[in-house]
């Protein structure tokens, strides 16, 4: 797969052993149409088994594929948004391999004239350093069903009782990414994959979920020493979680190392880890003694991508995560932590921009928006785009903070009831006649009487003991039953205290 | 009133209908009595649906003639190789038997909303793979010109049928000279209209860069009116593009201003004497009619079955790899593995002549091979579509026989496949080039029909068809064999 050769390593870490890594990796995406790659059924999750076919993507006699020009469209999205180079005529090829959850006996995908090539994703690691990974391909094909392995102690098909086999996700269509063997560690291989998980976030064309399913790793490992040619390959599988990736990758390149170590070699093949044990089995041959004899797929014309298209898909792309992180130093003033925290969540960043560009204030609007709305957002577990406080709602609300209705500690209050009751922040303040009083003459009646009740203190002010001050907040808090505004109540207390003693 | 069925065209079915003279359900019944009388010694038909073409016959005799589309009531025959909702679809194959379609195929879906009557599927070679009919896993179809030999194939009993007089007209398919080559051997009408002009959705595939379907018929009027009743786009077959222009109804008689190459490749010592002397007095009457007849030579054409022995396979063994026992068709009755009950279920479903594309398929497409078969034979293929594309700079139209021999015996050449392929060796290059080509009734070698092949350039058919009905008005060829003679 590696292109590129053997000169990856600009930033490849070799380990304390003295073994440096060498991983790429190979990326499925789901994408979020409405209909399957080559067929009209819906493309559906958690639906019961065999609800969403068709004699197409069941394989029947005779059928033939019509191929999703939307999924030519969010493909070319991930293509342009990765760098690619768009082929201008790309063609599908067939895969040829027997399994029970691909009907037809061949996958339909794509060979040696994918749809995007010779790409790359800058990686930011936590360091600051920024890791360029190279993006080999690009290419669209289509998803296989559902295996239920029943009996049998491996979940797998060999030694089950009897496996069923569920094709609402057969052909579904499924994005490829192989990225060149540019990364050395594990960290880098997850942080590579977050990037990705919200590039492809930010462009609306998946819901980049792995515990679902529709963001897939497998990764291609060797170890070598620092300079040599690669190593050996293999093919790591069964990475369903950000943290998989991680401990898998570890497991793997530890399980060459020692190989290499004790003499032994490490044979190409494809390896399966196991989260349960954190280890990493080798498959059984014969499910990869694989020739695919790939031929152009008959059924389908090529696919013509002419620049005016490629020009059309890119100027519809939306602003991506690194230039949305620029922007938003540059035009908020916001340091870079937030900015990255909106910039990288798209509703997120939506949402923030949104409420600014009511109330005008970047600064407050960040803080609410990284600190209470995310606080919450995570504990509902939905994203900003299904917040019942709306960003107008939000902003309505700061504008009750800035003309000093409400406090900062009433805010927050405020904010939950309009989370739990998606009611106004207007009609929230007052339902629970929370509306802080600032009205200098109201208040002044009030700090009067404490202040001329209160001789004692008010005589230790005078005296120069500032902290006596609180008492008389206290105080007068207490008689306003919190709702006075503290800054008003500080001034006027001031006056009255300096007044009475002149 | 009783119908003779024999020498019975589907315009004529059309005018008894629309003149009241018979019902669609006495045509029907005419049908299928011709059935019960000789399909016992022809064979034609694999499933014969009584019960529903009388139904569908019953419903149409129940509008009123003004009401009716043209073709309302016609019978027709299909090659059980099209799928049809609720009507097993096997491909002559113990692999699908019992295989019900949940739908119908496009062509298929056109006839019946054209309110055709359909008498029921017809016998092939299994996959479409052979050129005898004798690689049916069901039955054994019989020349109705003489019944100890094969009626052609792959879609024997759709030219059988048609010739018996058990249809007024079939749907067949032609992969590499399906529909002519049998067409030639029963003395009908074959016709292969050009790659794309007709859907193949729900038609089982063989090979799908040559697959096409098209009209078996008693004359080239019938074969037009076929034609346009299948053809035109289909969002489900993104390889279509449908006819440029309907073939309407042929009416030519004279071919002055046409010039006619005559391929030199198809002819000489390989070709059986009678069939040249056939195809040397149609060309005569080409002549006679105003045509100009000059050899031509197209060299690439003779390596047009070592490419053709190629890319069908390749194809095909991608194309029936569907055919696993999981989900429709033949499962062995018990496995213990998984890659047991793939072997055991394809090797007890597949016939000899499917397994041994099979292999040669998966063995061409093969990591090591692939560029000195696979990529070979399409770079052949390029070459063969720039020879007819020369050829075509100079000439209207093409002719040779349709066939090197006329019906050969049954059981001749069964053992020897690479004599069988060469019953081909006219018919495959036009596959090849997605060309159209029609197979005419041109006269008789020693009592068996000799067909006359006319090949046109893409989507040339409405010109084609022309052509063909005037040589066919000429050479006034007699289509009825005399088979009533022989039946019980």
């Amino acid at each position: 797969m590696s292109a590129n050769s053997g000169s990856a390593s600009s930033h490849g870490a070799s380990r304390p052993d003295g073994w440096e890594a060498v991983i790429g990796l190979e990326i499925h995406v789901q994408l979020s149409t409405r209909t399957k790659m080559f067929c009209g059924c819906e493309v559906s999750f958690g639906d019961p088994p065999n609800t969403r076919v068709c004699p197409v993507c069941l394989g029947h006699p005779g059928v033939l594929p019509v191929t999703n020009e939307k999924a030519i469209e969010y493909a070319t999205r991930i293509a342009l948004a990765l760098d690619c180079r768009i082929a201008e005529r790309t063609i599908f090829h067939r895969k040829n391999y027997f399994y029970p959850d691909l009907p037809k006996g061949y996958q339909i995908s794509q060979y040696d004239l994918p749809l995007g090539i010779g790409g790359h994703l800058d990686v930011e690691m936590e360091d600051g350093e920024t890791v360029r990974v190279g993006i080999t391909r690009v290419h669209l094909e289509e998803d296989a069903g559902k295996l239920v392995h029943a009996g049998g102690t491996t979940g797998r098909i060999d030694g089950a009782d009897y496996s069923l086999v569920d094709f609402n996700r057969g052909g579904t269509p499924l994005v490829e990414i192989v990225s060149e063997p540019d990364i050395s560690t594990p960290d880098q291989a997850r942080a590579f994959l977050n990037q990705l998980r919200i590039l492809v976030q930010h462009l609306g064309v998946s819901d980049v979920n792995m515990e679902e399913g529709s963001l897939r790793c497998d990764a291609n490992v060797s170890i070598r020493r620092p300079g040599d040619p690669f190593g050996t390959k293999t093919e790591l599988k069964n990475m369903n979680s950000f943290r998989f990736l991680h401990r898998g990758l570890e497991a793997e390149i530890e399980r060459q190392v020692e190989s290499l170590d004790s003499g032994e070699r490490v044979v190409q093949e494809t390896v399966h880890f196991d989260p349960a044990t954190g280890m990493v089995s080798s498959l059984r041959s014969k499910e990869e003694a694989h020739d695919y004899r790939y031929f152009p797929e008959p059924d389908l014309p090529p696919v013509e991508l002419d620049a005016a298209y490629v020009e059309r898909v890119r100027s519809a792309l939306p602003e991506l995560p690194p230039a949305r992180r620029a922007r938003i130093i540059e035009q908020y003033g916001l340091p870079a932590k937030d900015a990255a925290l909106l910039a990288d969540n798209r509703p997120l960043g939506d949402y923030f921009e949104a409420v600014t560009a009511s109330t005008g204030d970047a600064r407050t609007a960040a803080n609410w928006v990284l600190g209470d709305l995310s606080a919450y957002l995570n504990a509902a577990g939905v994203p900003a785009t299904e917040c019942p406080v709306s960003a107008e709602a939000l902003a309505e609300m700061l504008g009750l903070v800035r003309d000093g209705t409400l406090s900062g500690k009433m805010a927050k209050e405020v904010f939950e009831a309009m989370a739990s009751t998606g009611k106004g922040a207007r009609t929230v303040v007052d339902e629970k006649g929370m509306g802080q009083i600032s009205d200098a003459g109201e208040l002044e009646a009030i700090v009067a009487r404490i202040v001329e009740a209160n001789p004692g203190p008010a005589e230790e002010f005078r005296q120069g003991r500032d902290r006596v001050l609180g008492f008389f907040v206290g105080q007068v808090m207490k008689e306003t039953k919190g709702q006075a505004n503290p800054q008003v109540v500080n001034e006027l207390l001031r006056e009255h205290l300096s007044d009475s003693g002149g | 009133m009783s119908v003779d069925t024999t020498g019975l065209t589907a315009y004529r079915c059309r005018e008894l209908l629309a003149g009241g003279e018979v019902s669609a359900s006495e045509l029907t019944r005419a049908y299928l009595d011709r059935v019960a009388a000789v399909d016992e010694a022809v064979g034609s038909f694999l499933l014969v649906d009584e019960a529903g073409a009388l139904a569908a016959a019953a419903a149409v005799d129940a509008k009123p003639l003004a009401e009716r589309l043209p073709w309302e009531g016609v019978p027709i025959g299909l090659k059980d190789i099209f799928c049809v909702t609720d009507m097993e679809t096997t491909c002559a194959s113990r692999i699908l038997k019992g295989y019900v379609p949940p739908f119908d195929a496009t062509v298929v879906a056109k006839l019946r909303a054209a309110g055709l009557i359909f008498l029921g599927k017809l016998n092939m070679d299994e996959f479409a793979m052979g050129s005898s009919t004798e690689n049916s896993a069901f039955a054994i179809t019989r020349n109705p010109w003489d019944l100890e030999r094969v009626p052609g194939g792959s879609s024997g009993g759709s030219a059988a049928c048609v010739a018996a007089g058990e249809a007024p007209w079939a749907l067949g398919t032609d992969t590499g000279g399906s529909i002519r080559q049998p067409a030639s051997l029963c003395g009908v009408v074959g016709l292969k209209p050009t790659y794309g002009a007709v859907s193949r959705y729900g038609v089982v595939a063989f090979a799908s860069s040559l697959d096409q379907v098209g009209p078996l018929t008693r004359d080239v009027k019938d074969a037009a009116a076929l034609l346009d009743l299948v053809a035109g786009r289909d969002p489900r077959d993104s390889t279509t593009i449908g006819l440029s222009e309907p073939a309407g109804r042929p009416e030519r008689t004279d071919l002055e201003g046409l010039r006619f190459g005559v391929i030199k490749e198809f002819g000489g010592d390989a070709f059986d004497a009678g069939v040249s002397d056939v195809f040397a007095s149609a060309v005569d009457g080409v002549a006679a009619l105003g045509g100009v007849c000059e050899e031509v030579s197209l060299p690439s054409v003779e390596r047009g079955i070592a490419a053709y022995y190629l890319i069908a396979p390749s194809e095909a063994s991608a194309n029936l790899a569907r055919f696993d026992g999981v989900r429709y068709g033949h499962r062995v009755a018990a496995s213990d593995d998984l890659y047991e009950m793939y072997v055991r279920t394809r090797s007890e479903g597949f016939g000899p002549e499917v397994k041994r594309r099979i292999m040669i398929g998966t063995y061409a497409l093969s990591a090591g091979y692939y560029d000195a078969y696979y990529a070979q034979a399409q770079r052949t293929r390029t070459l063969i579509i720039k020879d007819f594309e020369q050829a075509f700079a100079r000439y209207d139209f093409l002719i040779s026989p349709t066939s090197p021999t006329p019906a050969f015996k049954i059981g001749e050449r069964i053992d020897d496949p690479l004599t069988m392929y060469l019953s081909d060796l006219c018919t495959i290059p036009v596959n090849l080039a997605a060309l159209p080509g029609i197979s005419i009734p041109a006269g008789f070698a020693a009592g068996l029909p000799v067909g006359l092949q006319i090949i046109g350039p893409h989507f040339s058919e409405r010109r084609m068809l022309e052509a063909a009905h005037a040589l066919e008005q000429r050479l006034q060829v007699d289509t009825v064999p005399p088979l009533a003679e022989v039946t019980r």
